[in-house]
């Protein structure tokens, strides 16, 4: 019993909330504004404990897995979506049904904590599309925009679509091994031509999950319709998870076939990376051009990715932590310039600079972190991935990935660009920042510098690895 | 001596200048701590003479070594040889002038002194880093205050200008790190450690894919041909004090890096590909001089007098004799002061007559003596006369070519000493235009230098003048070092 309570801490945590937060719905009377006060103040304490017993075990027959790295991933998530619930202050406080949008933010952030502890097809599968569902709801907040119901119909038809994939996949290989365990199947697997189809399976369901090339239609459609909220939710939380899942299956379940995933990988990270850039290029919505780029960015967590190794691991798992950080203080930023203006267009940033310079800076130093430019965070973690995904000796592939930074240097240097050097008459007014937002934008901002020049946050991770 | 001093003062100083009010503290502040670098420069250029006149012959010295991403075998291991000091002087020389120059900047001072010193510490870091992952964090530090600088306060195509520097950097540094990899990856030690690395004998297979990658990738922030052409642009557009950060140092670190990393590390990559280095520089050389015989705006023929400048001291690494190496480093130190004295002036001509164009000045002597005097001196200076830095880099750099008795070198050398006839034409005629003749109507009334762009001329002068009367101390720092690096190509030969 003591085992259900340390090992499965992280998902009970979540569930009280949400259970409370379905209390005080039902129970009304309380402002938004306290309401807001209460969710964070409970997410912190997620967050916060999420650093205390950490053990490694099993449950339900090994059904459910744990270690220290896999709560430590979870940390990584909590954390998000604390800053997620504090960037976005002034949107959820005016918003008739802000504990909804937390409920529903909590339930998939509890199913993509089943789904990385995971410990087989079954509990995967059902835990995935916990993840999901309730994403494509909080598309939908935006109740008064049609672009946002749009959105939501997208990704619930192509997620139904790549569960349907996965689901043919899961069903073919437990007819092949007679398992669903990831523990007991790499003995059984084998490289038949069957085995091959059931692994493309799997792969494009993930791929579709992480907006892997060419898999990614979906994701600027959605990104530009959902409230801001719910696309940095996609994009960071429900990303980095996926992430961390398909890693750990690749490491785990697949290594009697990593010849074939490896090759695979290298062809659509180098598919990944390119397209993303090449169609970040050419975007004026903010949120479009930040889809395009976290679709870049996933092409470069696959180089990490692809070293099959426990520094690899690492790399995945300091890179995500980074790209939380940089990628939400750049939504962050968005999402506060829109809310007061409804300007979502790189043009309109044109002078930003003089009117907004706390704003101008911490988009900047996110921007320089996803570009991974030194001393941010983001050169530390795009390097590491690069590293470790050289000790493979594939020149090519190294070569291509560094070639890539480039061009994605020059669109996140078109917006900074526009912030700093443009000149505007009708620059976008003093923007009042919620003061929430400010801290934790200064948060985020904290963490683009130090997360990297700490190198024992690095160490601690790999110690974990 | 404590290196990390050198990165943690202009830190200080950077931190320092974002806590400050008002504009004028700002920029006390960033000449203070140009000021002490400075001093920290000096003191640090006499207790190495005075380490190594006990005998100290280590190959660095003052090296220190902290842990930094164990788990890659990464550490923060700094030292300095002969040329880091040089360079490391020639730093503080410059990024005091540069400073002194901007003093009247009113449009952000802040954030520009800001970036000014945030450059000077990239630079500072590179020249002292004995690891290539710091070293290579170091050089994209340094990139994107360069960016910010030309875009914010440049002039003319500045939005063009920063993109293609910074795009053109950045694809350098992609090489850089693809061939820094390789290197990693090539013994089973798995280091970053330029120490380590120079006593491991790196297989030659992997020396013939890296070396080109690496000399490439470094080649570009020096200005290697054809990948020069961020320079004129870059140069031009930027800012004064921009400007001469970027000819001064930035430059240098390509070339720095080119030395230290790539012919250290793999001398039989650089035999290899000594004799490409060789033809790509001479073209750079005489390209260089030939196309700024066309130019008419004072930048541009500065900028492209630096590709041809800088094409020297390609040549001199190329050479791959003892001679020419030590000529190489002393062109990055002469050049480096040279054509930060000039863009300097150039910036102080500008600011008076709001022109660039040498046909629509004249006569400029006649009201500000002291900064055609300044603008005389670099001329000179850049045309290798001797008594003055130029002389004294450039002929060495000759006399170590002649070493090698073949054709081909021969045909390099000549080709390469028929630049400074060139050199000699354009800038006489640029000067000659500026200071000589009638003066053009509306110049009247010009003030001339006033004392912090005086003090700034004064800091370079003493450099370029220091090095051309009494070359010894500086050859006597570089030659060492140099010699170190030979004796591994040598043994190779």
């Amino acid at each position: 019993m003591n085992d259900l309570f340390t090992l499965m801490k992280s998902e009970l945590l979540v569930t009280a909330i949400i259970f409370i937060l379905l209390f005080l719905k039902i129970g009304k009377g309380i402002q938004n504004d306290k309401l807001l006060t209460i969710i964070q103040f409970l997410l912190l304490l997620n967050l916060v404990f999420g650093f205390f017993f950490n053990e490694e075990g099993s449950l339900f027959g090994g059904m459910f897995y744990t270690n220290a790295l896999i709560v430590f991933q979870k940390n990584v998530l909590n954390l998000g979506v604390l800053l997620i619930s504090m960037l976005f202050a002034n949107w959820f406080k005016k918003s008739e049904h802000m504990p909804e949008f937390f409920m529903l933010m909590l339930s998939a952030l509890l199913g993509m904590f089943l789904m990385i502890s995971s410990g087989n097809f079954l509990l995967f599968y059902l835990s995935l599309e916990l993840a999901t569902i309730p994403v494509a709801a909080m598309v939908n907040f935006d109740l008064e925009k049609r672009i946002s119901s749009e959105a939501a119909m997208k990704m619930i038809l192509s997620s139904a679509f790549s569960s349907g994939i996965l689901l043919f996949g899961i069903s073919l290989i437990y007819g092949i091994t007679g398992t669903i365990s990831f523990t007991e199947m790499p003995a059984l697997l084998h490289q038949s031509p069957l085995m091959i189809i059931v692994f493309v399976f799997l792969f494009a369901a993930f791929a579709f999950k992480l907006s892997i090339v060419p898999f990614h239609l979906w994701t600027a459609d959605v990104y530009e319709g959902a409230p801001f909220a719910a696309t940095s939710f996609l994009s960071v939380i429900s990303k980095g998870s996926v992430a961390f899942i398909f890693m750990a299956t690749l490491y785990k379940v697949f290594q009697p076939m990593l010849g074939l995933w490896y090759n695979m990988m290298m062809l659509l990270s180098i598919a990944t990376m390119i397209i993303g850039n090449l169609f970040a290029l050419r975007q004026q919505s903010i949120k479009r051009f930040l889809a395009f780029s976290s679709i870049a960015q996933v092409g470069f967590i696959l180089v990490g990715m692809s070293s099959n190794s426990t520094s690899g691991t690492a790399a995945v798992v300091y890179f995500i932590l980074i790209y939380t950080f940089s990628n939400l203080a750049a939504f962050g930023v968005a999402a506060a310039i829109a809310y007061q203006t409804g300007k979502e267009k790189i043009d309109d940033y044109k002078g930003l600079y003089q009117t907004n310079p706390f704003l101008s800076w911490v988009m900047a130093l996110a921007l320089f972190s996803l570009a991974g430019i030194p001393p941010t965070a983001g050169f530390f973690g795009k390097l590491f991935l690069i590293t470790s995904g050289a000790s493979k000796a594939n020149y090519f592939f190294i070569t291509i990935a560094a070639l890539n930074m480039i061009v994605s240097l020059y669109y996140y240097l078109k917006v900074v660009r526009a912030i700093f050097m443009d000149k505007n008459e009708q620059a976008i007014e003093k923007i009042n920042i919620h003061p929430t937002t400010k801290f934790a934008l200064l948060l985020c901002a904290a963490g683009v510098i130090f997360v990297g020049i700490f190198s024992w946050i690095y160490d601690y991770i790999q110690s974990l690895a | 001596m404590n290196l990390t001093l050198l990165i943690l003062l202009p830190l200080i100083t950077a931190i320092a200048i974002l806590l400050v009010k008002n504009a004028t503290q700002v920029k006390w502040v960033a000449l203070a701590g140009a000021s002490a670098q400075f001093i920290l420069a000096i003191v640090l250029l006499f207790a190495f003479n005075k380490e190594r006149a006990n005998g100290n012959v280590s190959q660095m010295l003052f090296e220190l070594q902290y842990k930094w991403f164990p788990a890659w075998n990464i550490s923060f291991h700094i030292g300095i040889d002969g040329i880091s000091v040089a360079m490391i002087l020639l730093t503080a020389f410059v990024v005091v002038a540069g400073v002194l120059v901007s003093w009247n900047i009113t449009d952000k001072t802040k954030e520009f002194y800001f970036l000014l010193i945030l450059l000077s510490l990239g630079a500072y870091g590179f020249f002292i880093s004995l690891d290539l992952f710091i070293l290579f964090f170091f050089l994209e530090i340094a990139v994107i205050p360069k960016y910010l600088l030309i875009g914010i306060w440049g002039s003319g195509k500045k939005e063009y200008a920063a993109n293609k520097l910074a795009l053109m950097l950045m694809g350098g540094s992609a090489l850089v790190l693809v061939g820094m990899l390789g290197l990693y990856f090539s013994s089973s030690l798995k280091s970053f450690d330029l120490m380590v690395l120079s006593k491991l004998h790196i297989p030659t297979e992997v020396q013939k894919i890296c070396f080109p990658l690496l000399f490439v990738g470094f080649g570009v922030f020096g200005a290697l041909f054809p990948f020069h052409t961020w320079v004129p642009d870059g140069h031009s557009s930027a800012p004064t004090a921009g400007s001469m950060f970027l000819a001064g140092i930035s430059m240098k670190l390509g070339s720095y890096g080119c030395l230290r990393v790539a012919i250290s590390l793999m001398p039989e990559g650089a035999m290899q590909y000594a004799n490409i280095i060789i033809v790509l520089s001479s073209i750079a050389i005489l390209y260089g001089a030939f196309a700024t015989m066309m130019q008419k705006d004072l930048k541009y023929i500065n900028a492209y007098s630096s590709v041809s400048h800088c094409g020297l001291i390609f040549l001199g690494l190329g050479m791959l004799t003892k001679t020419a190496m030590t000529g190489a480093v002393m062109q990055m130190v002469s050049h480096g002061l040279m054509t930060a004295l000039f863009f300097a002036v150039i910036g102080m001509i500008y600011e008076r007559t709001h022109t660039k164009q040498v046909n629509e000045m004249g006569g400029l002597l006649k009201v500000m003596p002291f900064i055609t005097t300044v603008l005389f001196i670099a001329g000179l200076c850049s045309l290798g006369l001797p008594g003055l830095s130029g002389f004294v880099s450039e002929m060495t750099i000759f006399v170590g070519s002649w070493e090698h008795t073949d054709t081909f070198h021969r045909i390099a050398t000549i080709a390469a000493c028929m630049s400074i006839v060139v050199t000699a034409v354009y800038i006489l005629r640029a000067i000659g235009q500026t200071a000589m003749g009638p003066l053009k109507a509306g110049y009247e009334n010009l003030q001339d230098a006033r004392w912090n762009e005086k003090l700034a001329a004064i800091v370079l002068l003493i450099g370029i003048v220091a090095i051309g009367f009494a070359p010894f101390w500086l050859t006597d720092l570089i030659n060492p070092a140099t010699e170190l690096i030979m004796q591994k190509i040598s043994i190779i030969k």
